[in-house]
């Protein structure tokens, strides 16, 4: 039953960071000079979504 | 004036790095008393599906956690294992064990093959047989390498220091070069954005956190050495979430503490205020905690993910071979699962900065929040 609550939890975590990349790849496109802010906020924000769904993980470990 | 500025300040710091030195060191004893009948349940649950998984075929879920856990020998690749001293205090009995783990003779499972003193290995932990609560302080696999960390961080660092010294003026040389960017990396990319002209007082603790995440990391890739899987140990990342809560709010101003209490301030009349404070403030009060807690957990989580799938990828090949007993289910579980963990592995390696980093830039970014001034 735990790894249904994990595999759930990895689709939430899939579809936070795709979203996240496609909107870099869009900011990008419409202003290349903030190639290295979007770079860092990508990474920061992936890590957050990440870290919820690790959370689950985490409970569908214990 | 600026001499009492400075002994508050002198009084803050030393009060920080005191209450660091003595909560360090809740991450290298483990009280397992009151677990035990809990570990012993867990064990009956692991060894249920063990045997339920023997009449399909091989059950990796003990091998990987047995891999992943902590445990009082280093065993290196095959058969050679580092013997670690194991200091025990039973608080039943209330007497003290000191040994080697070579003294229980551990085979290639870790499993003591002799008793000493009362007290037998078992997945490689040192355990008293007659099941009495005890808080282990050995020098456990992690204990070393969290210590061998240390000394590589302290080896690298002072190098690089000394070289700066030696070449005062010139261009860097040799390991100088190497740890110059990623050193102006962190200054640059990670304390300056977040920390303004109070970059240089942080600057010290980011370094020292981002390094030894990374180097920690990285020490948990190298298969042959053991994988020493530090910071995958909860009560690793604990510590380092600890010592960012404790930077946080020693260093929080009058302006940060008001606004945990009074976020919105004159913005809002009172009668307006009360409703909104009741759900308000105590979420942000909850945010001292969770925000930390939230490091620790990302950190380990994604650690010990990895771990698990290298782990379990290495475990195909015997899933398809049936544990020795079908020749070509191993050959072609090794045909899938080789290229599988290289891949994996190279992942792994970017995790490895990764983690590094966020840890880093969440500790800088909230340390940011705490001094800032206001407008």
């Amino acid at each position: 039953m735990e790894v249904i609550g994990a595999g759930l939890a990895v689709i939430g975590a899939g579809l936070g960071i795709g979203l996240i990349g496609a909107k870099a790849m869009e900011s990008i496109a419409r202003q290349p000079e903030s190639l290295s802010d979007i770079r860092n906020l990508t990474i920061i924000t992936a890590a957050l979504v990440e870290g919820a769904a690790l959370f689950a993980i985490v409970v569908a470990l214990l | 004036m600026q001499s009492i500025f400075r002994k508050i300040q002198f009084v803050k710091n030393f009060l920080t790095c005191f209450f660091v030195l003595i909560l360090s060191f809740s991450g290298l004893s483990q009280d397992h008393g009151e677990h035990e009948n809990q570990d012993a349940h867990g064990a009956e649950v692991t060894n249920e599906t063990a045997h339920a998984g023997d009449e399909e075929g091989y059950n990796p879920t003990p091998t990987i956690m047995h891999h992943i856990a902590d445990a009082n020998e280093w065993r290196f690749f095959g058969n050679f294992s580092l013997p670690l001293p194991v200091m025990i205090y039973n608080t039943t009995h209330k007497n003290w064990f000191f040994g080697s783990s070579s003294q229980f003779h551990p085979d290639s499972h870790g499993e003591g093959s002799q008793k000493v003193k009362g007290y037998e290995m078992v997945h490689s932990r040192v355990v008293p047989a007659d099941g009495s609560k005890y808080i282990d302080f050995s020098i456990t696999k992690n204990v070393a390498a969290l210590l061998l960390t240390a000394v590589l961080m302290l080896l690298v660092f002072l190098t690089v220091a000394r070289g700066y010294k030696k070449r005062e003026g010139q261009a860097p040389k040799g390991i100088q070069s190497f740890f110059e960017p990623l050193i102006q990396f962190v200054r640059d990319e990670i304390a300056r954005p977040n920390l303004g002209k109070h970059t240089d007082r942080f600057l010290p603790y980011l370094l020292a956190v981002f390094f030894f995440i990374w180097f920690g990391n990285m020490l948990g890739q190298i298969a042959p050495i053991g994988s020493p899987n530090l910071t995958g140990n909860i009560a690793v990342t604990a510590a380092l979430a600890l010592f960012t809560m404790l930077i946080i709010n020693f260093s929080g101003t009058k302006h940060y503490w008001k606004h945990m209490v009074d976020p919105m301030g004159k913005d809002m009349p009172l009668l307006g205020k009360i409703p909104l404070y009741i759900v308000l403030v105590p979420i942000e009060l909850l945010g001292i905690i969770i925000k930390p807690a939230a490091l620790m957990i990302r950190l380990f989580a994604n650690v010990t993910a990895g771990h698990i799938i290298v782990l379990s990828l290495v475990s195909l090949i015997f899933v398809f071979g049936n544990a020795g007993q079908s020749l070509g289910g191993s050959i072609g579980g090794a045909a899938v699962a080789i290229p599988f963990t290289l891949f994996i592995g190279l992942i792994e390696l970017l995790v490895a900065f990764l983690q590094a980093f966020i840890f880093t830039i969440l500790s800088a970014v909230f340390i940011g929040m705490a001094i800032d001034d206001g407008h």
